[in-house]
């Protein structure tokens, strides 16, 4: 692999093309994050005169702090504070569920090795492709009958469940490459199925569960039109709370505290990135077990 | 007790037969190596044997249990793999006890026994590091360590040196052999190598399209192979074949050569008329002056191998090869005399190949 490390050994000039676009790629990129930025922190006197991309006439937390805790969604004005714990209470389990049936789907259909088992992945396959929007309905009938529509329990239960084929995908194609000659020696040991995905498999499966786990958490975590729909009012995630905040009619518009409020809801997100980027791209890049 | 037989072994995927009809008895602390080409079977069978895949009719007894139908971990059995199979995330020591741990062994015990095969294996130093920590040497020994821990007597071993270098292939060789001798486990051992097998069995099994053409000790494969397949597949260089018809007087007739094969035992006693091929080992054939052996032929070129030389000779456009000291080799003439030991030698019939 080619990495910013080999850099001496390439011509000069392709060494500067490559970072005249990297860079102009990350100013594409962080521009409007920028912009949004820079008007979080402006007095609503800066942005009233008009233009959005001066800088600000002087630095203020007040609309994060409005964003936070005092912002009305709603008839409610408490901000987007009581969305951040739904969020959490929504997104943690949501995933955690979501990666472990993910990898106990991915790990017997690659231990499976029949046409039948084919057959199956592609149906499952199937579900990627086929737009929410579509299954909403069919959905918000299989919950009622459940009786869990509109409730804690239901939005976690849509949210694995429409994560299932992208996590079973993941997890599939990371455990054809695993040499099945160790899942033979598990057996031979005496170990169950299960007793080999959990005590052999998965702790070989870390690059992979990260991958998996960030992907659906920035999934479930930016998610809105299910939250809007299956959580529940007592369980609205951020993302709900953001949009109503963005569009309260009622009082003037203020972009400033809208601005923040986006932030506010996109910093889980970076963080993962940032904390756990560098597990993301060794997950992406190396492939199955080594040794 | 870890006797085991296999009756009637068949396997099939789709239309394709891998096992025709199987059958084997070993006898308890035996040896065996299954012997063949790549694609012949051989894993096929080990994994029916082990219970990691299932046969389509035939029965498996170990110790007079019918095992058939039993998962492997209660066939009192342990294998191991080609490419070690070790837990990637679970270090040597808890690689050595995990099938104890699965079956609840207490603590003391499972502890007791990884500490006496480490040592047997000399793996001590070992046992706090992950297998990505060791060498290809040591993850084999490890995975053999896993075998022995569990083991009751039988173990089963599937290629277990072919991702060695030559020297530690020799080395661990000469250990597992070593290591049958002291424990007196029942071995049942797969490899396409035949030094492995020659060197390492009590008895030989050669296996060809899903099936075991002959089981013997190695040195009778090598002496008295049942068929022409045996014959030239083991031995290096191949077995020297030469096609003729057998005559009712017992002579082998080759064009408007006779060899008399009086000195040749055939198997029982009869020998009918029909085509036949004369199959005769390189170090079976000795150089005489030309016309005073069986045949003459001529000189092709001589390899010098340095303990001793391989002449090869054309004859009727075949190529023979002839075993030989090297100052010999040195002095071929062009045309030589071959006369043949037709003790050691081997007649089969052309049609089947079956030896006569
Ligand atoms: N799942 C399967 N479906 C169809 N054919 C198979 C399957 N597994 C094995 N075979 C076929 O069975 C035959 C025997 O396979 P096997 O693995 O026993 O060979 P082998 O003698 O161990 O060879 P090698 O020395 O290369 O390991 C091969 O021709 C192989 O293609
Ligand atoms: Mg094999």
């Amino acid at each position: 692999m080619s990495s910013p490390a080999n850099a001496a050994a390439m011509p000069r000039v392709a060494v500067v093309g490559m970072y005249a676009f990297l860079i102009v790629s990350a100013l594409f990129f962080l521009a409007p994050f920028l912009v949004i930025l820079i008007n979080s922190v402006k007095p609503m006197a800066d942005i009233r005169s008009g233009n959005l991309l001066t800088l600000p006439s002087e630095i203020t937390f007040e609309p994060w702090r409005i964003a936070w805790s005092s912002a009305c969604t709603g008839l409610d004005c408490s901000g987007i504070k009581p969305g951040l714990w739904n969020s959490i209470l929504i997104t943690v389990p949501a995933v955690v569920i979501s990666v472990l049936t993910g990898a106990l789907n991915g790990y017997a259909l690659a231990q499976w090795r029949s046409r039948f088992a084919d057959w199956l992945m592609l149906f499952i396959l199937i579900g990627l492709f086929v737009p929410y929007q579509a299954m909403l309905y069919p959905t918000v009938k299989i919950l009622s009958g459940m009786g869990i529509f509109r409730s804690y329990t239901g939005i976690i239960f849509v949210h694995v469940v429409y994560g299932l084929p992208y996590t079973t995908l993941l997890f599939r194609n990371f455990y054809v490459g695993v040499p099945d000659e160790i899942s033979r020696a598990a057996r031979m040991e005496g170990a169950s199925f299960l007793r080999t995905f959990w005590s052999v498999i998965l702790p070989i499966s870390t690059n992979i569960i990260v991958v998996v786990a960030i992907l659906q958490f920035t999934g479930i975590w930016n998610d809105y039109l299910l939250g809007l729909i299956f959580a529940g009012n007592d369980n609205l995630p951020m993302t709900v709370q953001l949009t109503n905040i963005v569009n309260n009619s009622r009082g003037a518009a203020e972009p400033n505290v809208n601005m923040a409020a986006a932030l506010l809801a996109a910093i889980p997100t970076l963080i993962v990135y940032f904390v756990s980027g560098r597990y993301f791209v060794r997950g992406i890049a190396t492939g199955a077990v080594k040794g | 007790m870890y006797n085991i037989s296999l009756n009637k072994i068949r396997k099939t995927y789709g239309d394709l037969t891998i096992l025709h009809s199987v059958e084997m008895e070993i006898t308890e602390g035996e040896f065996v190596v299954i012997l063949g080409s790549s694609g012949c079977g051989k894993s096929t069978l080990l994994n029916i044997v082990a219970g990691l895949d299932t046969c389509d009719s035939g029965q498996i007894l170990i110790g007079d249990k019918d095992v058939t139908d039993l998962e492997p971990s209660d066939r009192d059995l342990s294998m191991v793999f080609q490419s070690y199979a070790l837990f990637p995330s679970m270090t040597v020591r808890r690689n050595l006890s995990f099938g104890m741990e699965v079956a609840r062994v207490p603590k003391a015990e499972r502890e007791a026994k990884v500490a006496k095969v480490a040592q047997l294996l000399q793996i001590d130093a070992l046992l706090d590091r992950k297998p990505s920590q060791l060498s290809g040497g040591q993850r084999q020994r490890v995975a053999i360590g896993r075998a022995l821990v569990r083991s009751t007597g039988v173990c089963l071993f599937d290629e277990p040196l072919s991702n060695l270098d030559a020297k530690l292939r020799t080395e661990t060789r000469v250990e597992l052999k070593k290591l049958h001798n002291d424990l007196g486990f029942t071995m049942l051992y797969v490899t396409h190598d035949q030094v492995e097998a020659m060197t390492m069995a009590d008895r030989v099994a050669v296996m060809n399209k899903g099936r075991v053409e002959q089981f013997a000790p190695p040195q009778e494969i090598y002496e008295k192979p049942a068929n022409l397949f045996v014959a030239s597949f083991v031995g290096s260089p191949e077995i020297n074949q030469i096609a003729g018809h057998l005559s009712g007087n017992g002579s082998l007739d080759i064009g408007k050569t006779h060899i008399d094969l009086s000195g040749y035992a055939f198997e029982n006693g009869t020998r009918p008329a029909q085509d036949a091929i004369l199959a005769v080992r390189c170090e079976d054939i000795k150089i005489v002056p030309p016309a005073a052996g069986h045949i003459t032929a001529q000189l092709d070129f001589v390899e010098l191998l340095g303990a001793d030389a391989l002449a090869w000779v054309l004859y009727h456009g075949k190529r023979l090869s002839v075993r030989m000291g090297v100052d010999q080799a040195r002095a071929l003439e062009s045309e030589v005399g071959l006369q043949f030991d037709l003790t050691k030698a081997s007649v089969f019939c052309t049609k089947d190949g079956h030896r006569l």
